[in-house]
């Protein structure tokens, strides 16, 4: 249990970039993408966890209180609604290589030069 | 290259990473001893000088709200970037002034839209903006804050568009106003840093009446006004990202009558 | 206030979901039904922290992945299908 949120971080890494490289289509990429920026999410509250913590919000419980780390929860938190924005210019960006090329192979794609 | 020789590739480069990751983690302190001086310094000090019990609003908007206000032009500079990647290529056409988009959408094989799913959508716009409004609007009492609130405001609309009234959904979201909302948003949380600037304090500081108690709506200076602000900015934003895709699939409709 | 115990193995066996979600994700083919795979995936990592003791967080991967990023994904699936 010391490492074993570390673990799962390092195996949803290597599972995102096999199926972004063994991928044949651009949206199924775009995916794979989206699974590999979310281990970075786990990452990060798996390192600010502290055991028997609860939530940073003192409305109703003692100031006192044992809290997990604020400071990570904060990063993820603005991470994870950038993260939908840039993934629809991604998405924007395949529909027009669609467009112009009529394919979403990357294997086709990369012949195209200029 | 062939697939095979790409697997090896990634193979020999996975092995490589794996080790490095299993370096790293080793040297961590393991889950759950966390140990570091900055998180429960910032719990110690977040209540009496923000009076704002959502501590990790008051970091986002407060402490470090230079990282916040980046992360918010990054959203900003994606939907500006949609719009200028999905513009008219050479060849598509306008869609014809007497066609309504009401003609475009049934000439698609579209089935109608179930009932059941129409109520269930069509209730649940109410409450999901209100709850959107709320969580915009609190970001010092409770779990909330204006990235959230407003992305669950922005769904509103979209279970407008999910529940069939794709035509309601176009008309509720004018590009003109929502660009104005957007920009609004964005440019309100700059100014709100610089007006700080102005009075001599850094940038972003935390200049406003603090309140008289922790945990009311009313508390906390800036970072209520900043949440409300980033929450219309995120709502404008996805409204926008989600409309210049609809237009898109519309669009197709006129061009392949054009190609066939 | 539950125990430390109870917790870490809710933890654990949320992870296991999570990275079992994962490889089912980039497992799935078919483009409609890697939506439905995403939002799954999307669900369970809401979940997962959730337990980590950040409501903020749930929050928001939720609204996003369970309602925006599939919606933006369907649409331009929709845009990019070969027409029948």
């Amino acid at each position: 249990m010391q490492v074993f949120p570390f673990l799962v971080v390092a195996w949803i890494v290597i599972v995102g970039l096999y199926g972004l490289i063994t991928s044949r289509d651009l949206i199924h990429q775009i995916v794979c993408l989206i699974v590999v920026q979310s281990s970075t999410y786990v990452l990060l509250l798996g390192v600010g966890y502290v055991t028997g913590g609860v939530a940073p919000y003192f409305y109703d419980i003692g100031r006192r209180a044992l809290a997990v780390d604020p400071v990570v929860q904060a990063l993820a938190l603005t991470d994870v609604v950038v993260e939908a924005a840039v993934t629809a210019l991604l998405l924007s960006l395949a529909v027009q290589a669609h467009k112009r090329f009529g394919t979403l192979d990357p294997h086709d794609l990369a012949e195209f030069k200029g | 290259m062939t697939p095979k020789l790409r697997l090896w590739l990634f193979a020999i480069a996975a092995a490589g990473l794996v080790a490095c990751y299993l370096w790293a983690f080793g040297g961590l302190p393991g889950f759950g001893n966390y140990p570091g001086p900055y998180g429960p310094e910032i719990l110690k000090r977040a209540i009496p000088e923000t009076n704002a019990t959502g501590v990790v609003s008051a970091i986002n908007f407060d402490y470090r709200g230079f990282d916040t206000i980046g992360e918010e032009f990054i959203l900003f500079a994606a939907a500006a970037g949609m719009s200028v990647v999905l513009r008219r290529l050479r060849g598509e056409r306008e869609q014809q002034q007497d066609r309504s988009p009401a003609d475009e959408v049934m000439n698609r094989n579209v089935p109608p839209t179930s009932s059941p799913l129409r109520v269930a959508t069509l209730v649940l716009v109410g409450p999901t903006a209100l709850l959107g409004w709320w969580l915009a609007t609190h970001a010092q009492t409770n779990p909330s804050g204006g990235f959230q609130g407003g992305v669950i405001l922005a769904s509103a609309l979209m279970l407008v568009y999910l529940s069939g009234e794709s035509i309601a959904f176009r008309r509720f979201s004018p590009v003109d106003l929502l660009d104005a909302a957007e920009a609004m948003g964005a440019g309100g949380f700059a100014a709100v840093g610089l007006a700080a600037i102005v009075q001599g304090l850094p940038f972003l500081d935390n200049y406003l009446p603090l309140g008289s108690s922790p945990g009311t709506v009313t508390s906390s200076g800036t970072i209520a006004l900043i949440s409300f602000l980033v929450g219309i900015e995120v709502a404008a934003a996805f409204i926008l990202i989600v409309g210049e895709l609809l237009e898109q699939t519309l669009l197709r409709q006129v061009r392949r009558e054009g190609k066939s | 206030m539950t125990s430390p115990a109870v917790m870490a193995t809710l933890q654990v066996v949320v992870l296991v979901l999570v990275a079992a979600g994962a490889v089912l994700v980039v497992r799935t083919r078919e483009r409609v039904r890697l939506v439905i795979a995403l939002s799954v995936y999307g669900m369970l990592l809401a979940i997962l922290f959730f337990v980590f003791q950040a409501p903020d967080v749930t929050l928001s991967e939720l609204a996003v992945g369970a309602i925006a990023l599939p919606l933006i994904l369907l649409l331009a699936i929709a845009k990019v299908r070969k027409p029948e």
